[in-house]
């Protein structure tokens, strides 16, 4: 498979602040790659260098096979962008910007902008002025998604939709993959990462610190078990990988890195199972562990 | 990641390849966005340049008369500093002489309103951030917002060109060019302040003090040269401007020093622009403090303007001072004739000549200072409309409290500004201040009512707010080109100015002071009352 983003060892500083650190990313093509973290951990940050728009101190960066720095114009031809805050000139209509975006990429596909328009509920003839949040992000998301190009970067492009809308964007975006355009989204919604995402990378302070498929990732956190024994517990503080245990007589709750849940399930099947639940850690743990200042480092 | 090593990291600093591709998508955008705005400018600038003629023609209807008054205004320091030198007693010859420096500053400010407005405010806006993600090149914005000041300075120049080819199409052409020269001058200064600062305002104000600096330096020279020859004229884009002499055996090759600063310029624009981040200025900004001392509605107006008064105080104290240095000048005239007298009253009353001279100045700080009130008053309306003002007042803060802030500092300003100009003008005159800053303060009652007019037209029709800037500028054409144009008193009475007793010199007359002050109170009672109960714009 041939990849649409490879990002390697990118660093950025604006002044003393260093947004990026030693940044890695691989997106394949025709995947929807998810990219999170938590503000402020340059999201923003390597899209506009993805874009041209900023220029990176040093690292390595390609989009398309292409250089994101020199190679920007033609690069635009085959990429549409979404922000997360929209700004629209105050005496154009919606439909004129969308048009003025379709023409300055690859062009624009008119029954597809007639279709969208219509399934966001959008009217193309008000002026920037009086359109809302929502509306304005609605603009930018129909000339994207009408125009005929091979990469989409959006980042929180649904912000101020409502979730009738997500709904349709995610119906959208499922539509990109199919046609096998590569989407590259940046979201905090973490519902909307799930059902759309074939893999995501996690980044923290300018690094990347998670890249891989959930279920990958899922592998990689820990399960929680609770269970109700026949005899005591025994030796389960030892065994690798387990943590939080809480014993109490024949009750026992612990947290378990999944991988090592295997031996965990067989100390206890010795003392005799009568009743056994496992969670899998669910995505909002997941996130919260990656997230999370110290902890998620240390793992 | 093996594909690309750390070798193929990115190549030293260029434009990018293409820099330029959208030029032509990004100058119909622009063209469209000023679709009424740039008409507007040319119509009413070169329509008013083009009619002079005329009015001279009722004014001066023989050419001894024109003779005469050349001959006399063009020998007087300081109506030269107003005006600059005439070199030509023709009807082209005088139109050329009063308009040349009015012309250029009010290109200039169009170009740098025309060219900040499609760079840096773009950015700020990050409505660039989604056209540069398009197939827009680096250098595609700046290279469309100069095209678009050059349409706007072209149309200007024609205009001007055709609306006084009967005078002769040799100085038309020139007065045209050399206005539009003056324009794109600027556009290109503009161009490259908006890639030194971060701010749209800021730039703004940059190129508009290198504009006001033009005039000063144009005023100075003009005061002490018969002929435009002076070094400081010289130093003026504003001065090669007037140095082309329409009408008056045109000197085609001042032109060049036009084409040549405005190449220069555009080349370092172009090459900033080229060569930096988006949204980032080559000016760091500062970082503010970590926790605000912003207490009340009132305390934020301040800091949000205080940076303006500031450039405007230092400004207005300076003019004071150079103006008020050429007082004596004034009163050892060389020509001092029956016309030159004449004019002189019309602009500053009966009364020494000194005292004319002075009271002249007051007056043209006093119409100035109106450009400040309206412009600090109109910051509610640009507050409102960029939705800033909508979370101030979802607060415990009222309408009326939070424009009182911005009300204070404008109407306040004002009176700190006619202070610190006739403060200058004491200065340099070495004059005693007593009478020049009471003849300031007189000021105050026309300034206040353009303060008045701005807050009624924000507070009840909010969508016209910007007409005020129109009314200020048509009371400072009036006060300054009126007089020598000899309009008839009904139309110079538009002007608040024109009823205020011309001081220092003549009896303090209260009436019109108080009436005016009245009239503005009144605007501004109407105003607030209207922002009470009007819906804040979104």
């Amino acid at each position: 498979m041939t990849k649409a983003i490879t990002v390697a060892g990118l660093h950025k500083s604006f002044g003393r602040t260093h947004a990026l650190d030693g940044l890695d990313l691989a997106v394949e093509t025709g995947e929807v790659h998810g990219f999170l973290g938590p503000n402020g951990a340059g999201k923003s940050t390597t899209i506009r260098v993805l874009l041209g728009l900023l220029r990176a101190d040093s690292g390595a960066a390609q989009l398309l096979g292409r250089d994101p720095w020199n190679d920007a114009v033609e690069l635009h031809r085959r990429i549409a962008y979404v922000p997360g805050d929209v700004t629209l000139w105050r005496n154009l209509s919606g439909g004129e910007v969308i048009d003025l975006y379709g023409r300055l990429r690859g062009g624009l596909d008119k029954a597809r902008r007639a279709d969208l328009i219509e399934r966001f509920e959008l009217d193309p003839t008000k002026k920037g002025r009086t359109y809302s949040k929502g509306n304005r992000q609605k603009v930018a998301l129909v000339a994207a998604l009408a125009s005929d190009v091979d990469l989409l970067i959006l980042d929180e492009p649904t912000s101020g939709l409502d979730p009738l809308m997500e709904g349709v964007f995610r119906s959208c975006v499922e539509e990109e993959r199919d046609r096998g355009r590569t989407v590259l989204l940046s979201s905090h919604v973490l519902s909307e990462v799930e059902a759309l995402c074939d893999r995501v990378s996690i980044i923290r302070k300018g690094r990347t610190v998670e890249s891989g498929s959930l279920a990958d990732l899922r592998h990689l956190t820990r399960t929680s078990v609770s269970a109700e024994l026949v005899g005591a517990p025994n030796g389960l503080t030892h065994l690798p990988g387990v943590h939080d245990v809480d014993v109490q007589g024949r009750r026992v709750k612990l947290q378990v890195d999944t991988d090592k849940l295997d031996a965990v399930l067989r100390s206890l099947t010795e003392s005799g199972i009568r009743s056994l639940t496992s969670s899998p850690p669910t995505l909002e743990e997941l996130f919260l562990r990656h997230y999370a200042p110290e902890e998620a480092m240390s793992r | 990641m093996t594909a690309i090593g750390q070798t193929a990291a990115f190549a030293p600093r260029s434009g990018g390849s293409r820099p330029l591709a959208g030029t032509g998508a990004l100058l119909r955008l622009a063209l469209r966005r000023d679709r009424v705005m740039l008409p507007l400018w040319v119509i009413v600038l070169g329509g008013a340049i083009s009619s002079a003629p005329n009015s001279l023609r009722n004014l001066y209807s023989t050419a001894a008369e024109r003779s005469n008054v050349v001959e006399s205004m063009s020998t007087n320091g300081s109506l030269r500093a107003l005006y600059g030198p005439a070199f030509s007693d023709s009807i082209g010859g005088i139109t050329a002489w009063r308009y040349v420096t009015f012309g250029a500053l009010m290109a200039g400010i169009m170009s740098l309103i025309i060219v900040v407005r499609h760079t840096r405010e773009e950015e700020e806006t990050g409505r660039q951030e989604l056209l540069s993600a398009a197939m827009v090149g680096r250098r595609a914005p700046l290279t469309a917002a100069l095209l678009t000041a050059l349409v706007a300075n072209a149309a200007l120049a024609l205009l001007i060109a055709a609306g006084l080819g009967g005078e002769g199409r040799g100085g038309a052409l020139t007065l045209g060019l050399a206005i539009g020269g003056v324009g794109m001058l600027f556009a290109t200064m503009a161009g490259i302040a908006a890639q030194l600062t971060e701010s749209a305002r800021l730039a703004k104000g940059l190129t508009a003090a290198a504009l006001a600096l033009a005039f000063v330096l144009r005023a100075a020279g003009d005061a002490g040269a018969r002929d435009g020859s002076s070094v400081l004229t010289w130093l003026s884009p504003v001065g090669w401007a007037e140095n082309t002499r329409a009408f008056a055996a045109e000197r085609w090759w001042v032109l060049l020093l036009f084409a040549g600063a405005i190449v220069v310029q555009g080349v370092i624009a172009f090459n900033l622009a080229g060569r930096r981040d988006i949204g980032m200025s080559f000016l760091p900004t500062r970082p503010g403090p970590a926790e605000g001392r912003l207490r009340a509605a009132g305390s934020l107006a301040w800091r949000l303007q205080r940076g303006s008064v500031l450039g405007w105080g230092v400004g207005f104290l300076a003019t004071g001072v150079m103006f008020g240095g050429m007082t004596e000048g004034a009163a050892d005239l060389v020509g001092d004739s029956e016309k030159t007298r004449e004019i002189f009253e019309r602009m500053g009353g009966q009364s020494s000549l000194t005292d004319a001279f002075l009271a002249a100045m007051v007056g043209m700080l006093g119409m100035v200072a109106a450009l400040y009130v309206v412009q600090t008053v109109l910051r509610l309306h640009s507050e409102e409309t960029a939705q800033r003002a909508e979370p101030i007042l979802a607060n415990a803060v009222g309408r009326i409290r939070w424009a009182a802030g911005h009300l204070v500092i404008a109407f306040g300003g004002a009176a700190l500004l006619m202070v610190l100009g006739g403060l200058g003008l004491a200065i340099g005159s070495g004059k005693e201040p007593g009478p020049i800053l009471g003849a300031c303060l007189v000021q105050l009652a026309g300034i206040w009512v353009f303060g008045g007019l701005a807050t009624l037209l924000h507070g009840v029709f909010p969508k016209a707010a910007v007409a005020a800037w129109g009314a200020s500028g048509i009371a400072l054409a009036l006060g300054w080109i009126g007089p020598a144009l000899n309009l008839p008193q009904s139309v110079m009475n538009l002007s608040p100015f024109e009823h205020l007793p011309s001081l220092p010199g003549p009896e303090m007359r209260w009436a019109p002071v108080l009436t005016l002050t009245v009239v503005a109170a009144g605007l501004v009672a109407a105003g607030l009352a209207g922002l009470r109960r009007r819906d804040i714009q979104t």
